[in-house]
């Protein structure tokens, strides 16, 4: 049985602080089932050693500029770079509702959402654990394509990772992950605590968007 | 003989790795490590050379990930400059070594996932491999090596291509996960089916794991395979140290596991990922006095899909009839009007219904079958996970559709007339598969089991000239109707009989033949299922929407010990009254459908207060409850559109979600396709309100959001053509035109494909000026949509209902 947490499923659906109705919940629970049945966990993560010069964030496979990312990586002297997906039989799943129960189709994806979520979750409290060991402190996950963090990085951060070959994601030319369900992140790697640091939604510069976590009012 | 065809006498012995002793010789992070054929061919040179003198038998070539998508004909490193250089290198490695050594061509997964859960088309990959194949057998190459696979149906574009392209040998390793499964889903069972179909040479594991975890895999390969098995782990599991990845096994520690696995059966062993000269000289030295274990041939009947194998012999087999326009009206007008969904939802039912392969058959006179046929194919293997049986009188599309199906399909069929085997078998013996063959030829149909006998072993000694084994062969009986002969159902029998003891064969028959032209037809065709089945029937051709013949299926198997402590018995029927049935696939039974149900609180619903709630099957019982006593246009407008209204006003005002929107407008289907049916009977037609053209732009492979307002837009009696996803501007410019169509909505849902969303908006304005445009997707705004010259944003899909009745009325 999978952990789930529903309130990210109805915040995916729009739901903004409310509860679905009864058959809109009996339909979540069908999707959560599905989904335990045919969702495949994979994870797969690497560290490097990290280099910030005044304009660039060098992580050995990587070079890129991004001040948001830049932020978020002061203080680290390595970064992990983590991928997770939830692999190809649930994007059979939702090509099939896609076309014949649009209805499932858009609560299964939500659920599917929030399960990767989850998922990264628990990789990265085990990160977490294994780094607060040797006295490192992980600063949040950090994906190619958040705020000024260019999604082309995703090129060599899949050719460094091969995670076609370790964990069966790949990248399209426009840069998108199949299947579908996929993450990657770049993972600070610190030996000083960080301050607070914004993450996942509250990083991202769309403040008008309606998915926004914790929106006034 | 070289060195490979000693397989069948001695061990064999591959070499290691490759990429990270590149590293250690400088090959820096992000560098291409093909690229080093030509620009450190020493280097190369040097690492074959140790693996030769650590006793490997097959030197790799250094040509992992290099294809056609990373190494352009006129880039700096060209394709052809590369391979040639890498195959020379090898060979010149063997020279210089002294040793009786072979060279394997080195062929790699593109990093690309196949349409349409990716953007690589299965013939795009098929012309990738080709390439690479053409040019590696005239650089010199002994032995096409596709490694590394995890997608059955890229090592499918893979293993067609180095078969087409050379007449070397071709071995194919696979990388399965922990859990025993490829990325893509697939068992070794699965594989292994598809891939000894497709007549490749040796079958084996490689990477992923290291040789302890890789055991269970190797038992589960040894028991499918009647091939020599390949087995070239990694160096234990990785890890990473200092941003060098590192695996925790030894070469000491590597010889003894590979010892064991020797022991275990596999013929040729090797390394990968992590692997030195010194791994590969200590298996040698541990391995290479091992009298290997016999090959062995498993006499087992396989069909495949992507994911599943099932096994033909023992437990019947259902296969579903339903996709078939052999006397349906409906489905015919389907095919007319390249209606694909309604195509395909058979399908879907059928496997909910519990069938466990489907036949596919699209033939209509006034279609193009080959390619109806193909298309249909790629959408069912992309939906669900059941093998199909590809059902089609014209070997054309019969080629066409085992050529790009996902597995090792079922053929129907073959028969004993020297014409037909002439057509078909040569496609069994290139694609693979299990064929049925019909005990009928140039004289007809035998009329005793004596002649269907005589006809089927014919078509046993045939098919094995073409060498087809009798695995892959299943004799159809025949049945003819009880109603002309009265001796038919008796003959049948006998012949199932007289095949599995005197042939030792296995059997197909489409049962329901048996009743035609009686009343009541269901009744004659479960108790003859019983009978067949009991008669040693080992595949049903069946409708599995039939009850009662799902349930002579169930108690057969129930009866018959197949079915352990009538565990599945229970789950269907335990809660079985008179008043229910059992709801497919999912164990809990279903009030069976017509008249409200307590759903709606007891009280009678109209229509559109069904729609509302969004439940479906109410919506399409009062609907039809309300069409005896109302026009059809009435219960359009009075009822549906404007229960419809509601919900999107809800929906905008925020008091309406998603998910309900969607069930409602599901609902609304429902009730419109019983309003369609009984205007078509009345001969009233439902006026169009105009053509919408929907596509997800060029790049992008999300189509969630289009798929939403695609719903919505039928709803509202719009005729939507959806392009699908990843569709270029020129196509969606050419069906603007072709279908003179007024409205197109794009969508895109990541930054980078809004570029390709902008090229077909200038396109469109210049090649169709008089098509409004609108556009939705994550990341567009209003802002977006001015800059790229929309017509309208549309935030949501109601906004996009809105602005169609803008333009559409």
């Amino acid at each position: 049985m999978w952990n789930w947490d529903e309130r990210e499923i109805f915040r995916y659906l729009g739901y903004r602080g409310q509860e679905p109705a009864g058959d809109v919940r009996r339909l979540i629970h069908e999707c959560e089932r599905e989904l335990e049945m045919h969702a495949d966990l994979r994870s797969y993560w690497r560290e490097y050693p990290l280099i910030l010069t005044d304009d660039e964030i060098n992580m050995t496979v990587l070079r890129t500029k991004s001040r948001a990312l830049m932020r978020n990586l002061k203080n680290c002297e390595s970064v992990i770079l983590f991928a997770a997906t939830l692999g190809s039989g649930v994007d059979v799943l939702l090509h099939r509702y896609g076309r014949f129960e649009m209805s499932r189709c858009v609560v299964l994806q939500a659920a599917a959402a929030a399960m990767l979520e989850t998922w990264c979750d628990e990789e990265n409290n085990r990160l977490k654990e294994d780094y607060g060991k040797h006295g490192l402190y992980l600063r949040p996950r950090f994906s190619p394509g958040y705020g000024d963090f260019p999604l082309e990085c995703q090129k060599p951060f899949f050719e460094a990772l091969e995670l076609n070959k370790r964990i069966g994601i790949t990248l399209t030319d426009s840069f998108l992950m199949a299947p579908s369900k996929s993450v990657t992140a770049v993972i600070g790697v610190s030996k000083m605590p960080s301050g607070c640091i914004l993450e996942g939604c509250e990083a991202c510069g769309k403040t008008g968007c309606e998915y926004r976590r914790c929106q006034a009012g | 003989m070289n060195v490979w065809e000693t397989i069948n006498q001695r061990i064999v012995f591959f070499d290691g790795g490759m990429g990270s002793l590149l590293q250690e010789a400088g090959l820096r992070p992000g560098e291409l490590p093909g690229t080093w054929n030509l620009l450190h061919p020493e280097t190369v040179v040097r690492i074959h050379r140790d693996y030769l003198e650590a006793g490997a038998d097959v030197v790799t070539t250094n040509t992992f990930g290099v294809d056609g998508l990373k190494y352009k004909e006129d880039g700096e490193f060209a394709l052809t400059k590369v391979i040639r250089a890498a195959v020379h290198n090898a060979r010149e490695a063997i020279r210089l070594s002294g040793k009786d050594a072979v060279v394997a061509l080195d062929m790699s997964p593109t990093g690309k996932l196949l349409k349409p859960l990716g953007d690589l088309a299965f013939e795009d990959a098929y012309a990738l491999y080709r390439r690479i194949v053409e040019i590696g057998a005239d650089a010199g190459a002994d032995l096409i090596l596709i490694e590394t696979m995890s997608d059955s149906y890229e090592a499918k574009a893979a293993v067609l291509a180095a078969k087409e392209a050379c007449s070397l040998p071709v071995v194919i390793t696979l990388t399965f996960d922990e859990k025993g499964k490829l990325l893509t889903g697939g068992t070794p069972a699965s594989a292994v089916a598809m891939l000894e179909g497709l007549g490749v040479d040796a079958i084996g594991v490689n990477c992923g794991l290291g040789p302890l975890q890789m055991k269970e895999i190797v038992k589960d390969m040894l028991e499918a395979s009647s091939l020599p098995l390949i087995v070239n782990p990694n160096a234990g599991l990785p890890r990473s140290e200092n941003g060098k990845t590192v695996y925790d096994i030894n070469a000491d520690e590597f010889a003894v596991a590979m010892r064991d696995i020797v022991e275990l059966g596999a013929r040729a062993v090797g390394g990968c990922c992590g692997t030195t000269p010194e791994h590969i000289r200590k298996t040698v030295e541990m391995c290479s006095g091992m009298t290997p274990r016999p090959v062995i041939k498993k006499h087992r009947t396989v069909v495949t899909s992507f994911c599943r194998a099932v096994e033909i012999g023992g437990d019947p087999v259902i296969i579903g009839e339903r996709i078939n326009p052999t006397g349906k009206k409906r489905f015919k007008q389907a095919l007319r009007d390249h209606d694909l969904d309604y195509i395909l939802k058979e399908g879907i039912v059928q496997a909910d219904h519990g069938a466990h392969i489907l036949d596919v058959n699209v033939g209509l006179p006034e279609i193009d079958e080959p390619q109806m046929l193909e298309e249909v194919v790629k959408e069912l293997q992309s939906i669900q996970e059941l093998p199909l049986q590809i059902d089609t009188s014209d070997p054309a599309a019969m080629e066409r559709a085992l050529r790009i199906y996902n597995g090792k399909a079922m053929i129907n069929s073959v028969n004993g007339k020297e014409e037909s085997m002439r057509e078909i078998f040569p496609l069994v013996k290139k694609y693979g598969g299990v064929v049925v063959a019909l005990a009928l030829d140039e004289n007809g149909i035998p009329a005793d089991a004596d002649g269907r006998i005589a006809v089927a072993e014919k078509i046993y000694r045939t098919a094995a000239e073409y060498g087809i084994s009798p695995d892959d062969i299943v004799i159809d009986g025949l049945c003819m109707t009880i109603s002309s002969d009265s001796q038919g159902a008796v003959t049948t029998l006998e012949t199932l009989r007289r095949v599995r003891d005197e042939l030792h064969g296995k059997t197909i028959l489409g049962v329901s033949n048996i009743s035609f032209g009686l009343p009541q037809r269901e009744i004659i065709n479960a108790a003859f299922f019983t009978m067949a089945m009991q008669s040693g029937l080992n595949a049903a051709i069946i409708n599995p929407n039939s009850e009662a013949m799902m349930r002579a299926y169930y108690t057969h198997r129930a009866l018959m010990g197949l079915d352990a402590n009538c565990t599945q018995y229970i789950d269907l029927y335990g809660g079985w009254t008179e008043s229910v049935t059992r709801n497919p696939g999912k164990g809990q039974p279903l009030p069976q459908s017509g008249g409200v149900s307590g759903a709606a609180g007891g009280s009678r619903m109209t229509p559109g207060q069904c729609i509302e709630k969004g439940l479906k099957e109410e919506a399409v019982s009062t609907a039809r409850e309300q069409l005896r006593s109302m026009d059809a246009l009435d219960v359009i407008n009075t009822e549906i559109i404007p229960a419809l209204d509601r919900v999107g006003k809800g929906f905008e005002a925020g008091t309406v979600f998603l998910p309900q929107l969607l069930m409602s407008a599901e609902a609304a289907k429902g009730a419109f396709e019983v309003i369609r049916e009984k205007m078509q009977a009345s001969g009233q037609k439902q006026a169009s309100k105009g053509k919408i053209i929907l596509a997800t732009v060029k790049g992008d492979i999300h189509d969630i959001g289009k798929n939403i307002v695609r719903v919505l837009l039928e709803n509202y009696g719009y005729d939507v053509i959806d392009l699908g996803k990843d569709v270029p501007p020129e196509t969606i410019v050419a069906e603007t035109i072709r279908q003179k169509v007024s409205l197109v909505g794009l969508s895109a849902l990541m930054t980078t494909t809004v570029p390709s969303m902008e090229e077909t908006i200038r396109q469109l304005r210049r090649d169709a000026p008089w098509a409004k445009v609108m556009v939705g997707g994550a990341v567009l705004t209003q802002e977006y949509a001015d800059t790229m010259g929309a017509d309208s944003y549309c935030k949501d899909a109601m906004a996009s209902v809105n602005f169609a009745g803008k333009v559409l009325g």
